[in-house]
């Protein structure tokens, strides 16, 4: 997973940048997934978005042996202009939506595996269940 | 360019068979195919010139197997793996055999058999399963979250998908799921991922399909393969069948797999999609086949629910659909062609479409790859 997720500070994900292509992408690959541009740089994403889509996973897929229910969905990171695929900390779809910012955190899972998760920023939340 | 007609087609049923193989159901598929072109094994022996045997989890040299079956190897046989459009790409590289002179007839045929639950193959990386991240019925649920949103569906419209296909599977002997069932009973099954119920998702199951090809014969009436085409994701979409773990928030311009492959399948036949009578397309879910029908240029994005509640949403997947037939990987996409046949022969008995004389098949699944097959008569 050190491939996907950076530890060493306030955890972030790793992708790549192309300067001749413009675009970001996850994972990091050797050239640009878009352009197939040869100039891949390695960079830290944003560990902040928006929710554009969610739910939750209510049985283990296979080879997973995680907590059940967990959340899934994509979040937008707006900066990167990407959408990234991944875990959430909530599990209750109907306490999550659209828009919502979002913020990276590590997942640690059986097998000292550690994955990437969103959870609800703290503070919004709380903004929208009192409003 | 040679034109390619449809000499026969047969099929084993799609379900759970206990006592077969997937070696054995496409026996009887092909030997059917066979009997429906009015073949023998010693016409075959004569007139076949290669074999194409589309399957997922078939294993090394599944075809033959099959072809030996019934005493028809040593022609080339090869075995063609492109998910759930795997029995599209055998259809097209048998086509090209005969449209290109080099065979004066081919045998397509798909077979599968597989496990129970959530389809696990080597398609993700161990990491990625073991992070949860193969939860497969996970991406069709948010795809169907983001379709409901774009083009203004609700669950009661899925629910209504599902009303709609299992009443035609009602009257499909060889579908699975043989019974009708109402919108509420659909919102009552089992919740798997919301938006997504159990009974709104296909069930991978066994099955086989075989269709016998042949350069065309003027005159002979058979209908007429007038379009086959494959094509795979271009990069970007977050919720294509690739299913990678990112996309582009700007993914306006980037044309989805079904499209590119149904703009050749249109420009091969030379109809549009207003000439389709009858169609058969992917519904792994749903949402998804009314994602499709926009794709394919059924009706405009965002005019699925009027679709859906008239006359032409009944012409699409009159066999029931993956929903009530379930999905043999290899075997789904020639089971439409059969289908197909059936209705442009005028022999779909009560799931006929009148006067059927245009029907598109359609799949779209791992890797990304859609496939489109155009059948004239």
């Amino acid at each position: 997973m050190s491939t996907y997720l950076d530890l060493s500070s306030d955890p972030a994900l790793i992708g790549g940048f192309s300067p001749s292509s413009g675009r970001y992408h996850f994972p990091l690959a050797t050239v640009c997934p878009y352009t197939g541009a040869d100039d891949v740089e390695e960079v830290r994403l944003s560990a902040t978005g928006r929710l554009w889509a969610w739910t939750a996973v209510t049985a283990a897929p296979p080879g997973y042996e995680g907590p059940i229910p967990y959340g899934f969905g994509i979040v937008e990171l707006e900066a990167e202009g990407l959408r990234i695929v991944t875990r959430l900390t909530e599990p209750d779809p109907s306490r999550l939506e659209a828009g919502q910012p979002m913020r990276l955190v590590a997942d640690h899972l059986p097998g000292d595996l550690v994955a990437w998760s969103f959870a609800p920023e703290e503070a919004s939340f709380a903004t929208e269940t009192s409003s | 360019m040679t034109a390619v007609e449809i000499a026969g087609v047969g099929l084993h049923p799609f379900g759970r068979f206990e006592d077969q193989t997937a070696t054995s159901m496409g026996v009887t598929a092909l030997r059917a195919a066979l009997d429906d072109a009015g073949w023998s094994i010693d016409d075959a022996r004569r007139r076949v010139g290669a074999a194409f045997c589309a399957t997922a989890y078939g294993g090394v040299a599944a075809g033959h197997r099959v072809l030996g079956g019934l005493a028809l190897t040593g022609i080339p046989i090869v075995d063609v793996e492109a998910g759930c459009a795997s029995g599209g790409a055998a259809l097209s590289l048998a086509a090209g055999t005969i449209a290109s002179g080099q065979h004066d007839a081919a045998i397509v045929v798909g077979i599968e058999k597989m496990p129970k639950g959530i389809i696990r193959s080597s398609f993700f990386a161990p990491w990625q399963e073991q992070s949860g991240l193969a939860a497969t019925p996970a991406y069709f649920a948010l795809r169907a979250q983001r379709t409901m949103h774009d083009h203004g569906l609700t669950k009661d419209d899925l629910a209504a998908l599902v009303v709609k296909n299992r009443g035609w599977g009602e009257l499909n002997p060889n579908a699975m799921f043989r019974s009708a069932v109402t919108a509420e009973q659909v919102l009552g099954s089992r919740l798997v991922c919301e938006p997504l119920h159990l009974w709104m998702l296909c069930s991978p199951n066994e099955g086989a399909a075989a269709v016998l090809l042949r350069r065309a014969e003027g005159g002979s009436g058979a209908v007429q393969l007038a379009a086959v085409a494959l094509r795979s994701h271009l990069p970007g979409h977050v919720l294509d069948e690739s299913t990678p773990m990112a996309g582009l928030i700007d993914d306006g311009d980037i044309t989805p797999p079904t499209t590119l492959a149904v703009r050749d399948a249109y420009e091969q036949a030379g109809v549009g999609p207003d000439d389709v009578d009858v169609a058969e397309c992917q519904d792994t879910d749903a949402a998804r086949e009314l994602l499709t029908w926009s794709e394919l240029g059924l009706c405009a994005a965002g005019d699925q629910r009027s679709m859906l509640h008239g006359d032409r949403g009944q012409v699409v997947n009159r066999s029931g659909g993956l929903l009530s037939k379930g999905e043999p990987l290899g075997a789904s996409a020639l089971g439409q062609v059969v289908e197909l046949v059936g209705q442009l022969r005028g022999t779909a008995g009560a799931r006929q479409v009148d006067g059927a004389r245009v029907g598109l098949a359609h799949t779209i699944g791992r890797g990304a790859n859609a496939s489109v097959t155009i059948l004239r008569r």
